[in-house]
């Protein structure tokens, strides 16, 4: 009989890993132990079929659990261990990772449907599903540091708990009626009396607006199907226009979106994220155009615990379930925070009485046709863990901060990357509170003791002021980091690139960033590595009249570009509502107005040509998110490219905006416009990217910055680069949320030595 | 003028110019003064410095040495100093015109009076073309603080209320209007003032007035970071409640520019106990220096050297101290 010690790397801690590996362990006649130590799990494993039970540790692994790698090597046994146990952790800082939250499982979807003890109980979870990490107070992941440790288990729950066969095994949030959290419906600060769900399902039905306690914070629903209830709500929360989000069983789905089986896949997976889904072409029942203004999709999530399952079911349609805030702000977790900030907003409160111990907004994805992509890195995905790419072994721990919008942390520890949620605009007092609460949280959770701090080179982020004043602090160094060397660095990162590996061009469009030029840069083609990078080739700069003024109002882009085109005719006649000799003036003399080849600004721009949003965007992203859903409308046949200039390593959209003005004389649809301004710009940066790759320079193209989160942008950009080796993002957001994690590697290639980030 | 190396020209100069606007007592090389108001048991001299550069150097509600009294005045008032005596400096650019120096002598010695100040000593450089933008005026200021007064940045208490005097930005709007590259019509004026008057007017009021901050460079967004740093807590401002002149509102929001960081010359921002808060109001709008105040905030017990504003939407944005340029940040 063979013995083997065997490793397992990956999520292998908190998800139910050791009570399967008993199981199998079991079937498969292996006696020894299991235990979970720094490195992840270990098995001390004799028995007759050793090569079968490895493979099955793999191939039947629980649904939660992700094995990156299992190394096996001979072991010998001191005296011939007798039936299998699980046993104690061992080492310092074993037990120091959880899992993210998980959707309700099947198994508990139809114990909660079917008579028995836990028949509509909206709290009901097991190893293979529920809360985690929202749940978490500190680690080790035990149910008394968790906010389950006010609901002491009754014996039926202690009996499931303590039984290694049972699902439950070591379930830390295991609940039922008897023990558990309880529900309350509260109107005007007095709980309603009868079932809360039914009647927080009649008021839904009655057009009302319900705060519901969720998972990681409050959601306010309403029926996605009213009108009435929709205006109401967008006028409460003075939310005139940004999408919301929408929740629904698949078959209510299905009857409102296309559905891919890949895009299904996404919103069955465990994380549950929000889902964008087209809603183009025929056979599809719309929703009232208040859901999504001027969309050409919508984002659903299916219902990720038993509390929305049992909602859904008795309410019948689909959801509005959006985050519960004054906008701008995070959203609420607690009780009497949720009452005071959202008391305006609903109607009534469907509230539990288990605390939310971390907030966590619904995470936001879609599908592509390079696959799936990260908008938003929250619930279900935090705070799951990132391997770093070969040559990062000894990497020593680094935190990065990351940007001011979309703010996000990431610390590097083991080999491997953890990147915080979505956090938000560091402005916002609260979001700054939160921001250096997970800062905090996460690094006494991880045990994490970085030898070097990542920033932005802004330094006036907040992120980056907070980096400076901890690496002060503790006497270590402060790396500021270009934005988009970080952007192209995250990009490289996920996809495994090797920190020896060749320079890769980098197609950056974003927002903005300052350069290390001191101009603000926004639409880049990088040539680079972890190390460092050159500008090879970029957007022609326009003037940014009013800064960040500029962001808000598309048309002052507009003005900017046509000017510069030499089409100041043009620009009087449609921009004649505007003061735009005070903005031209201000421009030439560089009255807050900085020079910017921000790719961001330039969708603005054009999206200001077509006229889709008038004076000021209601939400961050809105002229180019309108703007590619209505080139989502236009027939393939038009995808011809608008023609973008070179002047040396200047790529100038004014031959673009001439091109334009030809179409828009002889009356093309604006969709069609839409099509070639983004068939346009992937060709202008796709060909010298090219160069770059078939001169030998780059080995591969990577595509990054906020401005690929537009699928039809990546899709299309992708289509110019066909035959090239292409880097996209999957995980980490092309946005900032992923900037922290490209900081990150940065910092810690400089840490590792080699070159110095060069211009 | 053309003026080199000192000589016989320069003290022409000084003295038609300078001398004859500030006698009496005449401008010396030094200042032989009475120590008589320092005489009281407990009272403590004020000195404080500062100088002065602009484009243009006139404009819509004063000039350069009108902004170099009243902001030294201030700055020893704030204090809770009572102004006495000025020194003045000037730095001039070869080719300035005469005629714009004697205005400028005549305005700070109109200013002086007014403030109950003496200017009493001074000195005049001239430095080639180029070398200066037509002329540079420094002023340092002599005060005597009363015994037993005590305002200091550091003194603020939760609960206290922030007060203004007025309109927030004149100054830094009228100054961009008036530099003339920007196709700006606009009447606004400099809110350019003595404010010694109205903080002994809010003292005698409100006794418990804990501090006074002008809000000149880096606006009343810097005097309340440095106010909320002093005295380690914070301050919470309410955005409906700024007084802002709808011009400055319009053309900040075209420039996209933050009212709250234009600089001002006559505005200041008072802390005072919740219950003297309307003695101090109406005391301050019995002046015509004082006649917009209004109060636009509170501090609070909370993250020392935290200022944010509850904005018209019910959130909260942070108001952080200006560094350096103004870049933008939106990704
Ligand atoms: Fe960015
Ligand atoms: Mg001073
Ligand atoms: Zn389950
Ligand atoms: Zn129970």
């Amino acid at each position: 009989m063979e013995s083997r010690r065997i490793r397992v790397r990956g999520q292998v801690q908190g998800v139910g890993f050791r009570p399967f590996v008993w199981q199998l362990a079991r079937r498969h006649g292996v006696s020894g132990e299991v235990l979970n130590d720094p490195e992840g799990v270990l098995i001390l494993a004799a028995g007759p079929a050793l090569d079968a039970f490895e493979a099955a540790l793999r191939a039947e692994a629980p649904p939660l659990a992700r094995v990156d790698a299992i190394e096996s090597a001979p072991h010998g046994f001191a005296a011939p261990p007798e039936g299998f146990r699980i046993a104690p952790s061992r080492g310092a800082g074993a037990e120091t990772r959880v899992a993210p939250d998980a959707a309700t499982c099947p198994a508990c979807l139809a114990e909660i449907r079917s008579p028995g003890r836990r028949q509509g109980y909206a709290f009901a979870n097991c190893t293979h599903c529920g809360p985690r990490f929202t749940i978490l107070r500190a680690l080790p992941y035990d149910r008394a540091k968790t906010t389950m440790a006010a609901f002491p288990m009754c014996p039926a729950c202690r009996a499931e708990y303590e039984d290694p066969a049972d699902r439950r095994f070591h379930a830390q949030p295991i609940a039922c009626p008897d023990c558990g959290p309880r529900l309350t419906l509260e109107v005007e600060g007095r709980p309603l009396p009868g079932d809360p769900i039914a009647e927080t399902a009649r008021l839904l039905r009655e057009g009302r607006i319900v705060a519901i306690k969720a998972l990681g914070g409050f959601h306010l629903a309403c029926d996605a199907a009213n009108p009435a209830a929709l205006r109401t709500l967008r006028e409460r929360k003075r939310r005139p226009a940004k999408p919301f989000a929408l929740m629904g069983p698949l078959e209510t789905i299905r009857r409102h979106a296309h559905v891919s089986e890949a895009e299904a896949e996404l919103l069955m997976d465990p994380a549950a994220p929000v889902v964008l889904l087209s809603t183009l072409g025929d056979g599809l029942a719309p929703l009232p155009a208040a859901v999504a203004p001027g969309m050409s999709s919508l984002g659903w999530m299916l219902p990720a615990t038993p509390l929305h399952h049992l909602l859904l079911d008795a309410f019948g349609g689909p959801l509005v379930m959006t985050s519960g805030n004054l906008s701008g702000e995070p959203q609420a977790i607690g009780d009497a925070e949720a009452r005071e900030t959202l008391g305006a907003i609903a109607d009534a409160f469907l509230l539990h009485d288990r605390e939310i111990a971390r907030r966590l907004d619904d995470g936001v994805e879609r599908m592509t046709a390079l696959g799936p992509m990260t908008l938003r890195r929250a619930r279900g995905r935090a705070p799951g863990t990132l391997p770093l790419p070969p040559g990062f072994e000894g990497t020593p721990q680094v935190l990065a901060c990351g940007g001011q919008l979309k703010s996000a942390i990431c610390l590097t520890k083991n080999g491997q990357a953890l990147l915080s949620h979505h956090l938000g605009d560091l402005d916002d007092a609260l979001t700054w509170d939160e921001f250096r609460r997970a800062d905090a949280d996460m690094a006494a959770l991880f045990d994490h003791r970085p030898a070097a701090i990542g920033c932005d080179l802004h330094p006036d982020f907040r992120a980056s002021r907070h980096a400076a004043a901890r690496a002060e602090a503790a006497a270590l160094p402060l790396l500021p980091i270009q934005h988009h060397h970080a952007h192209l660095a995250a990009c490289l990162g996920e996809n495994a690139h090797p920190l020896e590996g060749a320079p890769v061009a980098g197609i950056v469009l974003d927002g903005l960033g300052l350069g290390d030029d001191g101009t603000v840069w926004g639409g880049e083609l990088l040539l680079g590595d972890y190390r460092g990078f050159e500008r090879a080739a970029h957007l022609r700069p326009a003037p940014l009249p009013g800064g960040d003024g500029a962001q808000r109002e598309p048309w002052r882009n507009l003005l900017v570009r046509l000017d510069q085109a030499g089409m100041e005719g043009a620009a009087d006649e449609m921009l004649s509502a505007h003061p735009l000799a005070l903005l031209r003036q201000a421009a030439a003399r560089g009255v807050n107005a900085p020079l910017s080849s921000s790719a961001g600004r330039l969708f603005d721009a054009f999206a200001s040509a077509l006229e889709l949003v008038e004076g000021a965007q209601s939400y961050e992203g809105e002229a180019a998110m309108r703007l590619e859903a209505l080139a989502l409308r236009a027939p393939a046949e038009a995808a011809r490219p608008y023609p973008f200039g070179r002047i040396d390593d200047q790529i100038d959209p004014a031959p673009m905006f001439e091109a334009w003005l030809g179409d828009r004389e002889t009356g093309a649809s604006p969709a069609a416009m839409a099509m070639r301004f983004h068939a346009g710009l992937a060709r202008a940066f796709a060909t010298p990217a090219r160069a770059l790759v078939e001169s030998g320079r780059a080995c591969a193209v990577a595509l990054t910055g906020g401005c690929f989160q537009n699928a039809l942008l990546l899709e299309l950009t992708a289509a110019a680069l066909e035959g090239l080796p292409l880097m996209v993002h999957r995980a980490v957001p092309a946005n900032d949320g992923g900037l922290a994690f490209g900081q990150a590697l940065v910092a810690a290639a400089r840490a590792l030595g080699g070159g110095a980030e060069s211009g | 003028l053309a003026h080199g190396g000192g000589g016989r020209a320069m003290r022409d100069l000084v003295e038609s110019v300078f001398t004859a606007a500030f006698e009496p007592p005449g401008m010396e090389d030094q200042a032989r003064l009475t120590s008589a108001a320092l005489a009281e048991p407990g009272a403590r001299l004020a000195f404080t410095t500062d100088s002065f550069v602009v484009t243009p150097v006139e404009f819509p509600g004063g000039d350069i040495g009108k902004l170099a009294v009243c902001g030294t005045v201030n700055d020893l008032a704030v204090g809770g100093a009572r102004p006495l005596w000025l020194s003045a400096a000037f730095i001039i650019e070869e080719g300035c015109e005469v005629a714009l120096l004697r205005r400028i002598a005549a305005t700070m010695r109109a200013e002086a009076d007014r403030a109950g100040v003496r200017i009493v000593t001074g000195d005049t450089k001239v430095v080639q073309r180029g070398a200066a933008d037509r002329v540079y005026v420094t002023t340092s200021g002599v005060g005597v603080i009363p015994p037993g007064r005590e305002m200091a940045a550091g003194n603020v208490r939760p609960g206290d209320v922030a007060l203004v005097n007025g309109v927030l930005g004149d100054h830094g709007a009228a100054i961009l209007a008036a530099r003339g590259d920007l196709a700006l019509s606009t009447d606004l004026q400099s809110d350019c003032a003595s404010l010694d008057r109205l903080i002994e007017a809010t003292l005698a009021a409100a006794p418990g007035l804990r501090c006074a901050r002008d809000a000149t460079r880096g606006g009343i967004a810097s005097a309340l970071n440095e106010i909320a740093e002093a005295s380690a807590l914070s301050i919470e401002l309410d955005e409906t409640a700024l007084p802002l002149r709808p011009e400055v509102k319009g053309m900040c929001e075209i420039l996209g520019l933050d009212p709250l960081y234009l600089a001002n010359e006559g505005t200041l921002v008072a802390f005072v106990p919740e219950d003297q808060a309307d003695a101090a109001l109406a005391a301050m709008r019995a002046l015509p220096e004082g006649a917009g105040a209004v109060a636009i905030g509170r501090a609070q017990a909370g993250e020392p050297g935290r200022v944010t504003m509850r904005t018209a939407f019910g959130g909260r944005r942070i108001v952080d101290m200006l560094v350096g340029e103004q870049l933008p940040r939106i990704c």
